[in-house]
């Protein structure tokens, strides 16, 4: 799955509150409507992302799993 | 009516005791909510200069403590020797460092960057005779109606 993207970010091998905390500032820094594809390898990355854009509203475009790695297309609302 | 803040109370300085109220605190700071943590009793720890990478984790009256080696059980009474501390400590850095969990010191350092309030209890300060210069920059210094003000509005409010 390929989507397109306006800033990547690396969070392999980061835990808990790490790759949300990370991600938090990456979409600060984006404009409004563009996207961010962050990669995270802890499995509890899941249903973060989502209970955190869930809560402020980022649009979590699509995610997938790609063998250890999870993988997210988060849209900056 | 969704809450849109959190204001935790810290009251514990072992090193496991100090992670929860710092995860949480930059996690629903990361999910804009206003955060604020009331550090109070042992919890004053974890403010000291450069003190958060140097909480220990006792292993005594700590019957959920992993062994240390799989399958034998060590007894908890050893806990009580000296040193015992140490070791359990140790332990418990490796494995967090081996998970690739931040530090306590870098956690705090996010909290403060993400403009989560730090307040100190002016009463327990005292008690315990520490100093307002002992404690790290960015922090604020209150009581229980300063906590209760902040918490009285809109606030989840969690105890540690």
């Amino acid at each position: 799955m390929s989507e397109k993207f306006d800033q990547e970010l690396d969070c392999s091998g980061l835990a808990c509150p790490m790759p949300i905390l990370k991600t938090k500032k990456a979409v600060d820094g984006l404009n409004s409507g563009e996207v961010l594809k962050m990669t995270a390898t802890d499995p509890g990355s899941l249903p973060d992302v989502q209970a955190w854009t869930a809560k402020t509203g980022h649009e979590l475009v699509s995610h997938a799993q790609d063998g250890d790695k999870f993988i997210f297309y988060i849209k900056k609302k | 009516m969704e809450a849109k803040r959190l204001a935790i109370i810290a009251a514990h300085g072992s090193m496991d005791a100090a992670y929860p109220p710092l995860i949480l605190a930059t996690a629903a700071a990361a999910m804009d909510m206003e955060v604020a943590i009331f550090f109070t009793f042992f919890g004053l720890e974890i403010l000291k200069k450069g003190k958060a990478d140097k909480l220990q984790v006792a292993p005594i009256a700590n019957p959920a403590m992993p062994q240390p080696v799989p399958g034998i059980s060590v007894p908890n009474i050893i806990g009580v020797l000296p040193g015992m501390t140490a070791v359990a400590t140790g332990m418990m850095n490796g494995w967090m460092s081996k998970a690739n969990v931040a530090k306590l010191s870098e956690l705090l350092e996010m909290a403060v960057e993400m403009n989560v309030r730090l307040i100190a209890c002016q009463m327990t300060m005292d008690v315990m005779g520490i100093k307002k210069d002992e404690l790290i920059d960015s922090i604020e210094i209150g009581g229980a109606a300063t906590f209760l003000e902040y918490a009285s509005k809109d606030a989840i409010s969690l105890s540690f």
